[in-house]
């Protein structure tokens, strides 16, 4: 399933990185950073195209040859990156796209916390996370 | 419709609670205006996020052409008067007039904070007091749509008022 996802502020320092544990979360963390790029390259080509949900979900950012990149921005410019293995072939969009969506609702709900400062680092996702990482496992 | 009068009654509430802990503590008065505007901010801030989901989410065709992409501060402005104006107070601003350099007037003829208080000039110099809060929701509204910007009410008679948004250039 996913092994790594993020929430990325609108001034591009993460407020939420998590990735499976096996594996080097260094290399993760610079997937998520280099994906940043091609986040705001498809943020200024999109200009004038009307946005909805479907524009909200950026899709698949670049791929290697381990794994795939997603991405998706909300209109407050928080971006939301997710890095899938590649030998899941299983992983059809609209999975990815319900995943995304649950994310952007942790999202909502953690800003509505009146304990949380906008700009922190989040830590209320984890357990939504976690359901999400071992799902298919 | 209960709801209304809830949120109408709660704004209230949390004025008069702010002004009398003014009272007890060494707080001068300037600074109960501004807790309440901070207040609405932090609320403004939610209160767009939630916005965001909820528009795509429940309304995606109707919506659609309203959640187009803010081309522009225009447009934002105008997303604020309608659909985030009407998500609080049920109804849209009544007028808005820019001069194309950052300064947007937003007049509302029958703001619903201030209906139950007078219909003239009575209890004038209380209005700005119920009006802070809304001007932090404005302005927390716009900075998690990525506009800084300062927000001041004035109220020449009431239940009008206007709100104005100097958007600040960096």
């Amino acid at each position: 399933m996913a092994v790594c996802i993020a929430v990325i502020a609108k001034e591009n320092y993460p407020l939420y990185i998590r990735s499976t544990p096996t594996e080097n979360e260094l290399k993760f963390h610079y997937m998520v950073h280099t994906s940043l790029d091609v986040v705001d390259e498809k943020i200024s080509a999109m200009g004038k195209a009307l946005v909805d949900q479907r524009e909200l979900y950026l899709g698949l950012l670049y791929p290697t040859e381990d794994y795939k990149v997603y991405g998706y921005v909300t209109n407050s410019k928080v971006k939301f990156v997710m890095v899938v293995d590649s030998s899941n072939t299983a992983l059809r969009d609209n999975e990815i796209r319900s995943m995304f969506r649950k994310l952007h609702n942790s999202y909502t709900d953690v800003m509505c916390n009146p304990f949380y400062n906008p700009g922190d680092r989040i830590q209320a996702f984890d357990n939504m996370v976690t359901s999400m990482m071992i799902q298919v496992c | 419709m209960a709801d209304e009068a809830l949120f109408l009654l709660l704004h209230n509430e949390m004025v008069s609670g702010v002004y009398k802990s003014a009272e007890q503590g060494e707080v001068e008065n300037g600074r109960c205006i501004t807790k309440l505007e901070n207040m609405g901010f932090r609320v403004g801030q939610g209160l767009i996020e939630r916005r965001n989901t909820v528009l795509l989410l429940v309304d995606l065709f109707r919506f659609t052409k309203d959640t187009a992409r803010f081309k522009d501060e225009l447009d934002i402005m105008k997303f604020i008067c309608k659909d985030f104006w009407t998500t609080v107070f049920k109804k849209q601003i009544d007028n808005l007039r820019t001069n194309h350099q950052g300064i947007y007037v937003l007049q509302d003829n029958k703001f619903r904070l201030l209906t139950q208080m007078s219909a003239g000039k009575q209890y004038l110099e209380h209005a700005s007091k119920y009006l802070a809060f809304t001007c932090g929701l404005i302005r927390g509204g716009l900075s998690n749509l990525g506009i800084k910007s300062i927000v001041t009410a004035e109220v020449s008679s009431m239940p009008a008022c206007k709100f104005q948004v100097m958007i600040q250039k960096l």
